[in-house]
């Protein structure tokens, strides 16, 4: 029988505090709350057993426990618990079961189980059922967790709340079964785009095959194989094809390019970069694995890889955003031989904060959105608990805010990862599987979590979206896993290969494997289950995380789980990779999947497509110069784009692995930065430079100078800190959205365009990149009426760098009083996509637009003035402008500043102070020097457009003169810190 | 000859490396074990004169921090890491480490009474997993740890760091000079339970305990995140000053003061 502990905190209760003040802000008529934790576990104990489990699990100094007897002292009117739905990763209730295991010296058996729930004791005024009913939907999320209530007269009667165990019960249906093809041609796109249909003539989830690939696969079997094909084929077929992992239309032709977007704008760009470096060339392994890798010195190569996980983080977004951080991580560990994770990166693009009109995926608007306030809180919790538990560094990241990203989420992860060079005398980025290893996967174990996230992920978020896709990730699980890998078997050479397991599970892992060495038998049933009757095709394609797949040599297997085992990872041999050319999958005896490796992996159909691209033109803004620009400058800087988000940088670990350099929050003001540097070794001064640039409302005018600002901003960052220009390497992340519209592919073939023509002018080869092309929500607004909303056309450009003296690198903040303001570069009238016109409501036409040539002189030549050590704070403007970029640095350095305007180098058609202060013109730096090296600073700068614009001043004010010479802008460090920090300050 | 520490791994600690290396950097030989290489063999700590239980998320900090890990030991290892405890030998417990330390009853052992917890670290009072830098102060205590330092500025990052003891516990902690850090302000002045100074509502502001005999040493800040100049939080302003001044850069951070201490301990 299952049994209930449950936990109270009688001092310092800051949950139950937490959540009494949680609910009051949101308006509920609550005097308090009390919190408990219950565990329920799910195997038969003697009391001294149950006594002494409760103990383990809880506190002797500041708890108390209850065992199986309800709590008869609080004073509430309606309890409220909330639990895990059956299947859904509870990574507490795996820690309190190894405990009692680790107590009891035994295992637990199959039929037993430990799960937890937390249990809300509620008071307060006229309460009802309706109230509390809200309460647990603003607190729990429908898709993972279950709600249920009592009143205090049903709590005395039933003597407590009751016990659940949530398990998993499947019905038992453990085979493959054969699909047959030759059906009408609707009912072929229906299963293409549904599913497999069930006996009961339910669809098992979408395969995201078009009519082109369902046609393709039948002729397969029809034609090569003369058999129809079992489940289990078309699902691999379905998650190996898909956008998802294919990256069709990244790869197709498209118009007049043949080869494809990818292939002719981002490879070729890296390429030719490479080519031109000759022997200064600095990648080693680009765009084949799961991160990319340059030359960091001469043992040790860095890796880069950024992800998104967008359709999962709008469900659940904590759920999501941890599942994309250490599946992030995964795709470092899954580098070459194993790279460990030294530095977490995350990008959040959200919908307006305070946005709380209510969007609906079905027609009945029963099934409501989360609110882009919820869905930023727990995309940031997620990335919280998903890095710091994994104790990885994560000092760079930004948040967005459109109002289009609603509906659909962009949630960036990236990770920076370091491996030797040489391990074992063989380049640590070269692996390859061997016929006669065994196929061995390590980490967690399968269940239906992340069912179709692959084909999931390739089609636009509606009703149809399947829950199963919805999962929660296991950093400490990971952390096993991966510490074992890279800080020990990777060393002693115990394995030919390795990869992550992420998008279609093995079936993706094994199968690409597979390709190092021609073919693969695995046999099913040896895969290990988190509960029973999972059926064959759902343990190939399960996207269950926390798993790797090795390629292990007989010889070695020993060895290898017998380190396992010390580092608590479970470890399972599921089969044997050769060179049959087969792809072969084996159940309880029966082959349920026989595929030609080629088909599997290069038998999609080619697409053609067609692009359109005409640009728009916006009206322009008709407003006057406003007034008082004091007012305008403050209300700038409390705009969510320009606003502090400290508290996502002071949540996230940054110190951690004692390798922090120049970090995410500057100065003594604390300003969030835009670049930061990293030791990965204690003792050395050779740091990594990361940084990021995104720029999505300038897509609305043109997304060829989107991509190009992007670029840049990600390239100038790094530089402003200390990069050299000649080492510098990019990622890009495409999220676009309908990407089956012509308009919206051309909007893609200009980007990308930007991307080879830029990269190249700043040779600067990217290494890595993802796309995500379907980024569209489909559903109902608040009056029932049908609804579509599509991100803005977004591309992330990350940038990474190697400084060799991070003493050299350059903070933000200004310093000292007496030193002199410069900016660097000239301000054109681009005010179009800027967050100035934004917030008059306008697009305007004037995107920035950057001249690499010109900026890539001055780069240099800043380089160059920083290894001189002649520059003492560093900020590049952008969103905001020069204004938002003076104000923030005195904020951060604490300290007042005087500027005149009429200084500022500007092109002739910018004639108005709001505009100059506001345009959002790339390639600039604004600095500030030690006035003893003036002579030398401006000589060094003579051949490019730069000015003198001000001085730090002794007081603490914050002047800005006008054209006229008077004071346009007379404000203070104090208030200007105010409204910098007022906008996130009670999240 | 160097004294031999200790560092434990496993289960999510995450911060042996750099625990590793202050040891190294500080005349000590580090090397880092996993938990369950000494539950096979528990012979293996009486090679070593130093232990380190080092920052980390053990477990994830489910059923509470500290508290999985501790049972492990508890279950497995209680009578060998107790011989240790009143041996002559030191003991650090860093953030996880500190909560590992106060689960197993290591600190603050008042009257000796090593193996019964004490103490609780619990929930900051802000309710925020916070990574910052504060200011700390020695209270002239016993502990071989904190020997000639005076102020400290340190990282911290957790979400559990606020220091409960009962007041009977809280009384011998302060007549024994059990209590080693306080937070403080930048000046030295006490953080009186103020934020940002006191970062997590800690009783008395303590940020560091010790057991009666000053060798077995806990606090929440982390010293080996401060293993190098450049680790330091406003290192940039300072640079600017020394560079403006013609004078070199430091390399070493103030962190490894305290691993000093331990290898000092055994000259």
């Amino acid at each position: 029988m299952a049994h209930r502990i449950c936990i109270f905190t009688h001092v310092n209760d800051t949950k139950s505090q937490v959540m009494t003040d949680k609910l009051r802000s949101l308006e509920f008529p609550i005097e308090k709350a009390t919190v408990a934790e219950v565990y329920t576990v799910n195997k038969d104990f003697n009391n001294r057993e149950l006594t002494k489990i409760s103990e383990m699990l809880s506190n002797p100094i500041s708890q108390k426990f209850l065992i199986d007897e309800p709590n008869r002292e609080i004073d509430f009117d309606y309890a409220l618990e909330i639990g895990f739905l059956p299947g859904v990763t509870d990574n507490i209730a795996t820690t309190a079961r190894e405990t009692i295991e680790n107590y009891l010296k035994e295992k637990f058996k199959n039929e037993e189980s430990v799960h937890t729930s937390t249990l809300i004791f509620l008071k307060g005024q006229n309460l009802n059922e309706e109230i509390i009913k809200n309460i647990g939907d603003s607190l729990a999320n429908s898709l993972i967790q279950r709600i249920h209530i009592k009143s205090h007269e049903q709590f005395a009667t039933d003597n407590g709340m009751d016990t659940v165990v949530p398990k998993v019960k499947l019905k038992a249906h453990p085979k493959a079964d054969k699909v047959e093809l030759n059906i009408p041609e609707e009912e072929l796109l229906k299963m293409g785009k549904e599913g497999i249909a069930d006996e009961d003539g339910e669809r098992r989830g979408p395969l995201a095959l078009d009519k082109d690939s369902m046609e393709t696969i039948k002729k397969y079997y029809n034609e090569v194989e003369h058999r129809p094909p079992y489940d289990i084929e078309l699902e691999a077929l379905a998650q190996t094809w898909s956008e998802h992992c294919k990256h069709t239309i990244f790869a197709s032709e498209i118009d007049e390019i043949k080869d494809g977007i990818y292939k002719h704008y981002i490879k070729r760009a890296t390429k030719d970069i490479r080519n031109a470096k000759g022997d200064k060339d600095f990648c080693v392994s680009v765009f084949k694995d799961n991160s990319g890798g340059i030359i960091f010195d001469e043992n040790w190569v860095i890796t880069d890889k950024a992800e998104t996980h967008n359709s999962p983080s709008a469900l659940d977004p904590f759920g999501g955003a941890i599942t994309g951080i250490v599946g992030v991580n995964r795709d470092t560990v899954g580098f070459g031989l194993g790279a460990k994770p030294i530095i977490n990166k995350y990008g959040f693009c959200v919908g307006e904060p305070t946005d709380k009109e209510p969007l609906y995926r079905d027609k009945n608007l029963t099934d409501k959105l989360l609110s882009p306030s919820r869905i930023l809180e727990g995309v940031v919790e997620g990335v919280n608990a998903g890095g710091n538990q994994s104790g990885i560094p994560t000092p760079q990241g930004f948040v967005y805010f459109e109002d289009r990203y609603k509906g659909k989420p962009l949630i960036f992860v990236g990770t920076i990862g370091l491996i030797p060079k040489e391990i074992n005398g063989q380049p640590g980025w070269e692996k390859s599987a061997r016929p006669g290893d065994k196929i061995v996967v390590i980490g967690g174990r399968v269940g239906q979590d992340g069912i179709h996230g692959a084909t999931f992920s390739s089609e636009a978020l509606s009703s149809g979206s399947p829950a199963t896709a919805v999962q929660i990730g296991d950093p400490i699980t990971q952390k096993k896993a991966s510490d074992a890998i890279v800080k020990e078997a990777r060393d002693k050479g115990l394995y030919n290969s390795i990869t992550d397991n992420g998008a279609g599970g093995i079936s993706c892992s094994v199968a690409e494997m597979a390709k190092e060495c021609g073919g693969c038998t695995v046999e099913l049933n040896k895969v290990p289950l988190k509960y029973p009757n999972l059926e064959p095709w759902k343990i190939w394609v399960s996207e269950s995380q926390e798993r790797f797949t090795l390629a292990i040599p007989p010889e070695k297997i020993d060895e290898f789980f017998k380190l396992m085992e010390k580092w608590g990872v479970e470890a399972t041999i599921i089969g044997e990779f050769n060179d049959s050319t087969r792809c072969i999958v084996n159940y309880n005896g029966e082959t349920i999947m026989d595929m030609d490796m080629q088909f599997l992996h290069y038998g999609n159909p080619k697409k053609i497509l067609k692009t359109t691209y005409t640009r728009p033109t916006h009206k322009e803004p008709d407003i006057n110069k406003p007034a008082d620009l004091t007012d305008t400058l403050h209300s700038m800087l409390s705009r969510p784009n320009i606003a502090s988000f400290e508290f996502i940088s002071k949540q996230y670990d940054h110190n951690v692995q004692g390798i922090t350099g120049t970090k995410p929050l500057q100065g003594p003001g604390r300003v969030n930065a835009k670049a930061t540097v990293t030791l990965p070794f204690p003792g050395s001064t050779k740091g990594i430079i990361c940084s990021q640039g995104i720029n999505p409302r300038y897509s609305d005018i043109d997304t060829y100078h989107m991509a190009a600002s992007a670029i840049d901003t990600a390239v100038r960052n790094a530089i402003s800190v200390g990069a050299d220009p000649d080492y510098i390497a990019l990622m890009d992340n495409f999220c676009w959205c309908s990407s089956d519209d012509p308009e919206r592919l051309g909007q893609l073939k200009a980007a990308a365009k930007a991307c080879y023509d830029y990269a190249t002018a700043y040779s600067a080869p990217f290494i890595s990149g993802k796309d995500s092309m379907f980024n569209d929500f489909k559903g109902f607004n608040q009056e029932g009426k049908r609804i579509k909303i599509s991100v803005p056309p977004t591309l992330l450009i990350s940038s990474l760098s190697v400084i060799d003296d991070i003493t050299l690198s350059l903070s933000l903040d200004p310093k000292f009083e007496g030193d002199l303001i410069y900016i660097l570069g000239e301000t054109a009238n681009e005010l179009g996509g800027s967050e100035y016109f934004a917030s008059l409501g306008y697009i305007g036409n004037s995107v920035p637009k950057v001249d690499a040539q010109k900026a890539l002189k001055l780069y240099k030549l800043y380089h160059e003035a920083l290894k001189a050590r002649l520059i003492s704070s560093s900020y590049s403007p952008e969103f905001g402008g020069i204004g938002a970029a003076l104000a923030r640095k005195a904020i951060a350095g604490q300290i007042g500043m005087e500027i005149n305007l009429n200084r500022v180098p500007h092109t002739k058609n910018l004639n108005r102070e709001d505009h100059l202060l506001f345009s959002e013109t790339q390639s600039r730096f604004i600095v500030t020097i030690d006035p003893k090296r003036k002579e030398e600073f401006e000589k060094h700068f003579a051949n490019v457009i730069f000015a003198q614009i001000g001085t730090i001043t002794e007081d603490q004010n914050f002047i800005i003169k006008g054209f006229n010479g008077e004071n346009i802008i007379k404000s203070n460090v104090k208030t200007l810190e105010e409204y910098y920090k007022k906008t996130f300050k009670d999240f | 000859m160097k004294p031999k520490a200790l560092i434990l791994t496993g289960y999510g600690i995450n911060s042996e490396e750099e625990t590793a290396y202050c040891f190294d950097r500080t005349g000590s030989e580090a090397q880092i074990i996993h938990i369950n290489d000494i539950i096979e063999n528990p012979s293996l700590l009486q090679k070593f004169q130093i232990l380190a239980f080092p920052g980390g998320f053990s477990y994830g900090d489910d059923t509470g921090s500290g508290n999985a890990l501790a049972n492990k030991i508890k279950n497995n290892l209680k009578k060998e890491f107790l011989k240790f405890a009143t041996e002559e030998k030191l003991i650090i417990g860093i953030c996880n480490g500190f909560q590992i330390l106060v689960n197993l009853g290591l600190a603050p052992a008042i009257n000796n009474e090593y193996g019964t917890p004490q103490a609780a670290l619990m929930h900051n009072n802000t309710t925020r997993f916070t990574c910052t830098w504060v200011h700390l102060k020695n209270q002239n205590s016993n502990c071989v740890w904190t020997r000639n330092i005076e102020m400290i500025q340190l990282p911290i990052a957790h979400g559990e760091g606020n220091f409960y003891a009962p007041p009977e516990i809280m009384e011998e902690l302060n007549t024994n000079n059990q209590i080693t850090l306080k937070y403080v302000k930048e000046d030295g002045t006490p953080a009186n339970g103020q934020l940002p100074f006191n970062p997590n509502g800690s009783a008395q502001d303590i940020a560091a305990i010790c057991d009666p005999s000053g060798r077995i040493f806990g606090l929440m800040p982390h010293p080996e995140r401060f293993n190098c100049f450049t680790n330091k939080e406003g290192w940039e302003k300072e640079k600017e000053i020394l560079i403006r001044q013609g004078k070199e850069l430091p390399k070493d951070g103030d962190g490894l003061k305290i691993f000093a201490n331990a290898s000092k301990y055994f000259q």
